[in-house]
């Protein structure tokens, strides 16, 4: 639980992907390239100093996408600030290419036992594996993006407090002191909206 | 000098013809007779390239005789056939001209040593394959982005497992009257250590006595081991699988003295071979077959 309400950074992994291997193409391909790009937005997260945030990893401008730069910029990401021992407070939302990224994305959260909110075009979705009470509880959450202890019980019933805690455990909601959620989209720019500050390259 | 005959055909279904020639206990001089050769797809240019660079490696350079018919040197001239064998073999001709690829080939011969060859190979595909993907084999528009996915992800593994070099080419042609439709075939080629060596330390104690090279193919291809302890690791050949599966293509890997498949239904091939002749490295295979309504 945290007090204040986290920030959003937008960071376009196209951007450090073309800053930190220096190239024109905009293909996130090979180990190494998605080692060197997590790298270079662990350092960006570490010099924004918002804790807590929500980072909108956004990946819109990256052409092709594959398996093993997926589970270095996405899961390993993903999986070190799921820790308890995660360098900051640091929420993540993946903006992606529809399907072009989906199947990456999904395929490198499951083999990790992870999940995400990602914005693939088409709204908020939550991939990677989750139970069906998890899925509906954050379904609820993302429909009213906001939502108290109180109404959480109307819906959830005795079960709603190990759901909400178990949302935000995965980094997939945000619980503020007063025991309420709000979705991460809600504290994430929409796309193309000039609100978030976005990292400086 | 010991003569290797290159049959007239020579694509993933009869390699082993020439495989079986290769002698590892050969140092003495050898060609490569392949005065006959009247088609070879991309398995069987990187066989060549692969088997003459194998006995240059312990013995003198390997001559090869090129094929007679002027339309298989052009083919192997825009194939890129020529640029890559300048370090492999010596001619005994000279038609050879190192020309570079042309445009209708789908993606020449091309070294792969380091990740940035990966890169230079999915931008190079990326603009070349969307027209053979939707047109040729019917496949969805986006189709490309997971071709490219595939392409990544074959090559790295040269890099990552085989810790030595090696070649990757495709090309589409039209099986009219073989399988009644249109393909694309792949041919990745490495001579590193291969999959039971790149397996050994971290598993082969838990297979006992059943270690070899099949059961190391069956550990990656099936099970998704690697060397590496990281839990992401392993999921490229997993994800090849799949993806060819949506398309039914066929996936085969040899290494070693065994092959493993994934077949689909116009394929009546084994979905494991042992006992073949010893060869370094691995050598991947995959075809794509066009959609049909």
């Amino acid at each position: 639980m945290s007090g204040r309400t986290p920030q959003a950074i937008t960071i376009d992994v196209g951007a450090i992907l073309h800053d930190t291997v220096a190239t024109a193409r905009p293909d996130l391909v090979t180990r190494p390239t998605g080692r060197a790009v997590r790298e270079a937005i662990e350092a960006r997260i570490a010099r924004a100093r918002q804790s807590p945030s929500v980072s909108v990893l956004d990946f819109t401008a990256v052409r092709i996408l594959d398996f093993s730069c997926a589970d270095e910029v996405v899961a390993k990401l993903l999986a070190r600030y799921v820790r308890g021992d995660r360098p900051s407070d640091v929420f993540f939302l993946v903006r992606a290419l529809g399907e072009v990224h989906r199947h990456a994305v999904e395929q490198v959260l499951g083999r990790h036992g992870l999940a995400a909110v990602c914005d693939l075009g088409q709204g908020y979705e939550l991939l990677g594996p989750t139970s069906e009470e998890e899925q509906l509880a954050w379904q609820t959450l993302e429909t009213r993006k906001r939502i108290d202890v109180g109404d959480f019980a109307r819906e959830f019933g005795e079960r709603s407090g190990p759901l909400v805690s178990g949302l935000a455990a995965r980094r997939l909601a945000w619980c503020g002191r007063g025991g309420g959620a709000s979705a991460l989209s809600a504290l994430a720019p929409a796309t193309g909206t000039p609100t978030a500050k976005k990292e400086e390259r | 000098m010991r003569v290797i005959e290159v049959p007239g055909s020579l694509d993933y279904r009869n390699v082993e013809s020439v495989y079986e020639q290769i002698d590892a206990s050969d140092h003495g001089p050898v060609l490569f007779d392949a005065r006959r050769l009247r088609w070879l797809d991309p398995n069987g240019m990187l066989l060549l390239l692969a088997a003459g660079k194998a006995l240059a490696g312990r013995g003198p350079r390997p001559r090869i005789s090129l094929p007679g018919h002027p339309d298989v040197v052009a083919y192997l001239e825009r194939m890129g056939f020529y640029q890559a064998a300048t370090d492999v073999f010596d001619f005994t001709d000279h038609r050879v001209r190192r020309r570079r690829a042309a445009s209708d080939v789908l993606l020449e011969i091309t070294s792969v040593a380091t990740n940035t060859d990966v890169h230079e190979v999915v931008d190079r595909v990326q603009s070349r394959a969307g027209a053979i993907l939707s047109r040729t084999l019917r496949y969805p528009v986006s189709a490309v982005v997971q071709f490219c996915v595939v392409l990544s992800e074959v090559c790295q593994n040269i890099i990552e497992h085989a810790d030595a070099p090696g070649w990757v080419a495709a090309q589409a042609y039209n099986w009219k009257r073989r399988l009644g439709r249109q393909v694309a075939v792949i041919a990745v080629s490495d001579l590193g250590r291969g999959f039971r060596a790149s397996l050994h330390d971290e598993h082969a104690e838990r297979f006992g006595d059943r270690w070899g090279d099949a059961t190391a193919l069956e550990a990656a291809f099936l099970l998704g081991l690697t060397r590496f302890p990281d839990t992401g690791r392993g999921q490229g050949i997993q994800q090849i699988r799949k993806q060819i599966g949506r398309w039914n293509g066929m996936l085969s890997i040899r290494s070693g003295t065994a092959r493993i498949a994934d077949n689909p239904d116009w394929s009546s091939r084994p979905p494991l071979e042992e006992g073949l002749t010893p060869f370094p490295g691995a050598q991947i295979n995959i075809i794509l077959s066009e959609r049909i309504p």
